[in-house]
């Protein structure tokens, strides 16, 4: 490969790792408190529509972004009331947001694709405008450094900043110490004064905004602003696997995710003449690592591992 | 409590796996389409064309006033550009051409291929809602067809894309689609500066569909400009948005300046336009979705089976043979060209059109080189439609895989 070649696989490795960037985040706000949600792919979707239709709309990428954050947050409501009030299983829970989002994106994708005219579903030329590469004065000139870190759309920045404020929240911040402890011992955290029932809302549903924002990113960006179906495609679950890759820190997930997007487009840019491997493979890649991850995690037995105690159970206040 | 914890994960990664299998999947079982699809239809289909002419009928024929049409959609039409639209495109254009009425239409949309029990009963309610004949337009739904076909003897069930058949109420369909895509090659070929050329295709060398549609357009290219390579990278799956954005994308880095796509969604194209290049759409006319970088669009044109088929039911003309039409049926097509296309493509284009369309020359008759050195075909002989449909692992010698 050309050092030209490689530059531009490098982007296009942060251009695929993005939506992993908000699905993952999302999803560590939420297992930080206890709660496995499953239902990403579903709130992304979600987002994926809300977004896409508020932006044809509206003619507003900020509207776009702002629906697509509402409407993950309804989604992760949904989640919410559910797990943390009424105590229903949460992969259940999660899986059923997922099949339900997903056909609900598609559902309304046909509505609306029903009444356009000429059979396609395209984000006005203002929208687009806006959501095309950010070009920095100045920076995005320095050659190959330019090209690398000043030449993305604003969804990539945008992923940057919510998972450097994510990492802050949690691990630097005493609201986020308490919020971690919900996580390790709901009834320690409860005894020691902190709202569990709240913090708990508080962050699934942030976590439900952030999925929302990266469901839009799909359906905009990798779509170029044309409508399809199924435009969340999976991203949703690797963003999941992704969340023990990162060992559920925000920080790690800035790199995580680009490695994740470097798999995800290393088949198409290594040449097929040189080495014969059949392209499944490298589908099945991100998938293998995270086993791999996983393996190593569990070998090493630190005392340091961030997977919260009790994740995946509800609280039973009335149990203790 | 770690215990507990493990658990979860591990359903969690499992969870992921599947998702990561269940979209590839499907397009397997589509992929064997590839495989299998009119092995036994492209004989047949032969015989059809002479048997067809003088065919007495083999059902009764129907008044078009009682006359009721069912189709069986994998998908649902409105979803965009994709095959499903495809189809219910050639159904309108049917009922348009005969003047039915919208209730004389049946549709079921959304029955998934693999779902036995779906598929049957959709097409047990076309039945029960009076439908004489029906379309199944998906390769999934071949067994269905012919064990019902069996079970009621009045009702023709017309299959797309696959190998069975009974010669009487049930019949297959599908099209020499690559004859479209050879056109596609010339306005690729005389549009290219960079000489290079990208393909993003659902699938490898082991699918003579894909495989062969590409060798059509490279054998297109060829013809006109055989100093051009065509780059294919594949993407395993029929519809993929990201991944046949990022194949396309990826082509572009290297140079492609036109990128043409045997797959579902117009993201190559969309790709293409944002990098101020240009492509050749498929399925339908992708420069609804791309204007500023589609050059033209391979499209299928499935109203003139359509409309053929249900003709000869009202007619009592149906003969029950498969049906496996090219350009000269009106089958396949080119969208019209659009400005952007280079000077001279209409006439290179009309030229190759003539000799196909007239039956002179096909696309695969005689020697072809392969990349690989080794050379398919007989000279002075064409190339039968049982190879052409099920046989093509080969890339011919301008192709490359990336």
């Amino acid at each position: 490969m050309s050092s030209e070649l490689i530059i531009k696989f490098l982007v296009a490795a942060v251009l695929a790792g993005t939506p992993f960037l908000f699905g993952t985040v999302g999803e560590i706000l939420s297992e930080k408190v206890g709660h496995l949600n499953l239902g990403v792919e579903g709130m992304m979707a979600i987002g994926a529509c809300a977004g896409f239709m508020a932006g044809y709309v509206t003619d507003s990428f900020v509207i776009a972004i702002l629906a697509a954050a509402a409407a993950g947050t309804l989604a992760a409501l949904i989640y919410g009331v559910l797990t943390v009030t009424f105590m229903a299983n949460q992969n259940v829970t999660g899986l059923t947001m997922t099949i339900f989002g997903t056909g609900l994106s598609n559902f309304v994708g046909v509505y609306m694709l029903e009444r356009s005219e000429g059979g396609t579903l395209k984000l006005p030329e203002r929208v687009t405008a806006q959501m095309r590469n950010i070009d920095i004065p100045g920076l995005s000139d320095i050659p190959v450094l330019g090209e690398l870190l000043f030449s993305y759309n604003p969804f990539v920045y945008l992923g940057l900043v919510i998972a450097v404020l994510a990492g802050i929240y949690l691990y630097k911040t005493q609201t986020g110490l308490n919020v971690q402890a919900i996580g390790e011992n709901p009834a320690a955290a409860d005894a020691a004064g902190i709202e569990v029932t709240k913090w708990r809302y508080i962050n699934i549903l942030l976590s439900g905004a952030i999925c929302g924002i990266g469901g839009a990113y799909c359906s905009m960006i990798i779509n170029s602003g044309v409508w399809l179906r199924d435009s969340v495609g999976g991203l949703g679950w690797i963003s999941v696997a992704l969340v023990i890759f990162a060992s559920w820190k925000p920080i790690n997930v800035i790199y995580g995710s680009f490695v994740f997007g470097a798999l995800r487009v290393l088949k198409y840019y290594v040449p097929k003449n040189t080495y014969a491997i059949p392209t499944a493979f490298f589908d099945a890649l991100p998938f293998l690592i995270t086993a791999l991850v996983l393996v190593i995690a569990s070998m090493r037995k630190s005392k340091r591992s961030h997977i919260p105690a009790h994740l995946g159970v509800n609280y039973f206040r009335e149990e203790r | 409590m770690k215990k507990v914890v493990s658990v979860l994960l591990s359903a969690a990664m499992a969870l992921s796996l599947c998702a990561g299998c269940s979209s590839s999947s499907a397009p397997e079982t589509e992929a064997q389409e590839a495989e299998t699809q009119a092995a036994g239809a492209a004989e047949e289909g032969a015989e059809a064309e002479q048997a067809g002419e003088a065919a007495e009928g083999v059902m009764p024929a129907v008044a078009k006033e009682d006359l009721k049409v069912g189709v069986i959609h994998i998908g649902n039409p409105a979803d965009g550009s994709g095959y499903s639209y495809a189809h219910d495109q050639g159904i309108v254009a049917m009922q348009q051409a005969l003047g039915l009425d919208d209730s004389q239409i049946v549709r079921k949309n959304n029955v998934a291929d693999d779902d036995q029990t779906a598929i049957d009963t959709a097409m047990r309610e076309c039945v029960e809602e009076g439908c004489q004949i029906i379309f199944a337009t998906s390769w999934g739904y071949m067994d269905a067809c012919e064990a019902l076909a069996e079970e009621f003897p009045d009702v023709v069930f017309s299959h797309g894309t696959g190998y069975k058949s009974n010669g009487k109420n049930f019949n297959n369909y599908f099209g020499r689609i690559y004859q479209s895509r050879y056109l596609s090659g010339i306005a690729a070929g005389l549009k290219t500066e960079t000489n290079k050329i990208g393909y993003v295709g659902a699938w490898g060398k082991d699918n003579a569909e894909v495989t062969g549609g590409c060798n059509a357009f490279a054998m297109g290219v060829y013809s006109v400009n055989p100093d051009a390579t065509v780059y294919i990278k594949t993407t395993n799956s029929w519809y993929d948005p990201e991944g046949e954005k990022q194949a396309a994308v990826a082509l572009i880095n290297e140079g492609c300046d036109v990128i043409g796509q045997h797959c579902d969604t117009p993201n190559p194209q969309l790709a293409a336009e944002e990098a101020g290049v240009f492509g050749v759409g498929y399925n339908s006319d992708m420069s609804k979705d791309a204007p500023g970088a589609v050059l033209t669009s391979t499209i299928w044109n499935w109203g003139a089976y359509y409309t053929e088929a249900v003709e000869s039911l009202i007619n009592g003309t149906w003969t029950g043979e498969n049906y496996f039409g090219g350009l000269k049926e009106g089958l396949v097509d080119l969208a019209p060209l659009s400005d952007l296309c280079a000077e001279g493509t209409a006439e290179k284009i009309e030229e190759a059109r003539e000799k196909m369309a007239s039956g002179e020359w096909d696309v695969f008759d005689g020697v072809i080189e392969c990349n690989d050195g080794t050379t398919v075909g007989t000279e002075g002989e064409p190339m039968s439609d049982a190879d052409i449909t099920g046989n093509i692992h080969w890339y011919f010698k301008n192709v490359v895989e990336k």
